[in-house]
């Protein structure tokens, strides 16, 4: 730690130039953003967040956001358990795919469906038989949704998977434990506080997603309008009150979350040592 | 008559990609005994153990337990207690939980698995750990508890993988011959997997030496080292000097056998001053000693005789022998090689009267 106390004056300068750097461009704007949010007091705000549309679209994006939990985080250990503890052919391409959501800008991935389930797919005509609608409807978000938050927790949980090893599940297996004990009672213990993180960035992410959303929902108020679209049209419409309000509360939640995150991440770690 | 053995291979081959593993494995192993898989690392020791607890499927061969083939048995139901290199103790279980695991699994009894676990604690004598995590056991404790995890489900057979591996050199000492006096006690068919030649001679009943995937000799640890039967064993056992022709010492110039080359071990090299008494004086030669180094219970010497590096050992009262120094030597045996066999061959003196001088 010696060559660090040397350099104070460097030290200071680098934490000075991060410090200016986040207040410009991430506490200011959130400060702002409440401000404004609350510039005509308390009433107007409530009035902004109790409207029916705005609590439809509250809902809808709660909705979206545990449905995209789920599937993801039994996906994610699906995938994390394959890839870490089994041998074949593919490994690689499989951990590569899960990553793609990540470098595939949102917007593609919300024409993707669009294609797939969209009228000129040859799919479209079995879906309408069977009165299912997906594009500018609710599975549609949620299916955007799950797309861009799919790497979230498989990504969290491969590493620790990883650095675990299989000695502990094949020691467990040959006493003669299956799988689901094994699992529960081994191999869960290790990955709990890195699915919890992997859950609370996936939370995060689809709260907030937009392009993709966007895409697919075809904006009708109050049926497929999410948060982040809601604020959209609110800006649009010049309803700066209302989008800022419920800007607000979209904040709001991603600072909880934030925190959540922070806490699990120190008892993962506590939890290795 | 044919033995009858209770664990055994027979031809079994196992392939990882383009690397073989195991070629043509053939073993038996009696019932009660405790076996030593010995060999470098990379000769194919752990797949052995590994297949047989179930943990890789060999690519041809049978594998028989009891007289049964288990080929296509599964890990979980062959009823074997695997120790693991490090361990694998369940982390976020406590002592006791890590050794009723397999007894609940299995479904036994509350009392039963209370007594049992009470029990294996108290065989391993590590009552007082009962609620602590294995991060919070030092090496030694981790291996007894690894042991009795094992053996808590009365496994009929118990695999080892490089037990000692994970400890320091003092504790290796204390619980090798703790692991011993164990499965003595115990009284379970056993088999370890070590690259260590002392750890093998000193704790098994008999050895499977491997080298590059095949099995190069079974027998006593007494057998595999005065016996070796195959180029390997005579070089990887015990420390050994090589000697491209061994007939220029003195006593081996007639030696029967077409080989040259030879191994030639310190314990039999018998290494005096000028002057100092020498049981086969007339057949010692003379070397030079080239390096002296102070090995704790014994001084260990490199000479050179006749071009050849040579490594003997005097006991820390003889007379101190300097570098530099002209030394009378005698050797009494040698292990020579071919390509494919290895011989044991003694100095002649020992079998001729007239060159003893008194």
């Amino acid at each position: 730690m010696k060559t660090q106390n040397k350099g104070g004056a460097v030290k200071w300068l680098l934490v000075a130039v991060s410090a200016f750097f986040l207040i410009v461009m991430l506490i200011l704007p959130l400060v702002y953003v409440l401000i404004t949010a609350f510039r005509e007091g308390i009433q107007p705000f409530l009035a902004a967040v109790t409207d029916p549309y705005a609590l439809k679209s509250i809902q809808l994006t709660l909705e979206a956001t545990v449905f995209a939990v789920i599937i993801n985080t039994i996906f994610g250990l699906f995938a994390a358990w394959s890839i870490t503890k089994f041998q074949f052919r593919g490994k690689k391409v499989i951990s590569t795919l899960i990553d793609l959501p990540l470098t595939v800008s949102p917007i593609i991935a919300g024409l993707i469906y669009v294609l797939t389930f969209g009228r000129q797919s040859f799919l479209y005509p079995y879906l309408k038989a069977a009165g299912i609608s997906i594009i500018y409807a609710v599975p549609g978000i949620v299916l955007a949704t799950i797309f861009v938050t799919f790497p979230f927790i498989s990504r969290e949980i491969i590493p620790v998977l990883t650095a675990a090893g299989t000695d502990e599940e094949e020691a467990a297996a040959l006493m003669g434990a299956n799988g689901w004990t094994i699992f529960r009672r081994v191999t869960f213990p290790h990955i709990k506080w890195a699915l919890l993180y992997g859950i609370v960035l996936c939370t995060a992410r689809a709260m907030g997603e937009f392009g993709a959303v966007s895409v697919l929902s075809g904006h009708l108020r109050g049926k497929t309008n999410t948060m982040p679209l809601y604020i959209e049209l609110l800006y649009q419409g010049y309803d700066f009150t209302g989008a800022f309000a419920m800007s607000a509360i979209l904040v709001v939640m991603a600072v909880c979350i934030l925190i959540l995150r922070n806490v699990f991440e120190y008892r993962g770690k506590k939890n290795e040592e | 008559m044919e033995k009858k053995y209770y664990v055994e291979m027979r031809g079994v081959n196992k392939s990882f990609g383009s690397f073989q593993a195991s070629k043509d494995i053939h073993f038996g192993i009696e019932k009660g005994k405790l076996i030593g898989l010995l060999g470098p690392s990379g000769s194919g020791k752990t797949t052995i153990l590994r297949m047989l607890a179930g943990l890789e499927t060999e690519d041809s061969g049978d594998i028989l337990i009891d007289g049964n083939i288990v080929n296509h048995i599964p890990a979980s139901k062959r009823g074997i207690g695997f120790v693991f290199q490090n361990y694998a103790l369940f982390r976020y279980l406590t002592v006791y939980e890590n050794i009723a695991f397999g007894l609940r699994v299995q479904k036994w009894p509350k009392a039963k698995i209370k007594a049992r676990a009470e029990e294996m604690l108290q065989l391993v004598g590590l009552e007082e750990t009962a609620k602590r995590y294995p991060n919070q056991l030092s090496g030694g404790q981790r291996q007894r508890i690894a042991f009795a995890r094992a053996l808590a489900p009365e496994p009929q057979l118990l695999l080892l993988d490089e037990p000692f591996a994970a400890v320091d050199a003092k504790v290796r000492q204390e619980l090798r011959s703790w692991l011993r006096e164990m499965i003595t006690r115990v009284g379970v068919t056993s088999i370890f997997v070590t690259h260590d030649q002392d750890e093998a001679i000193e704790v098994a009943d008999e050895i499977i030496v491997t080298n590059q995937g095949r099995i190069e000799q079974i027998g006593s640890p007494k057998e595999i080292y005065r016996n070796p039967q195959t180029p390997f064993v005579a070089q990887f056992i015990g420390q050994s000097a090589e000697v491209d022709n061994f007939r220029q010492f003195t006593g081996f110039t007639n030696a029967e056998s077409n080989a040259e080359r030879a191994i030639v071990r310190p314990e039999y090299i018998t290494v005096a001053k000028q002057g100092e008494f020498l049981k086969y004086s007339l057949d010692a030669e003379e070397g030079v000693v080239e390096q002296t180094a102070f090995r704790g219970n014994e001084i260990e010497l490199k000479i050179r005789l006749k071009g050849n590096l040579l490594t003997a050992r005097r006991l820390l009262d003889d007379a101190p022998v300097e570098v530099g120094e002209h030394v009378r030597v005698f050797i009494s045996r040698v292990y020579a090689f071919d390509e494919q066999k290895a011989y044991v061959i003694e100095n002649a003196a020992l079998n001729t009267q007239e060159s003893l001088v008194i």
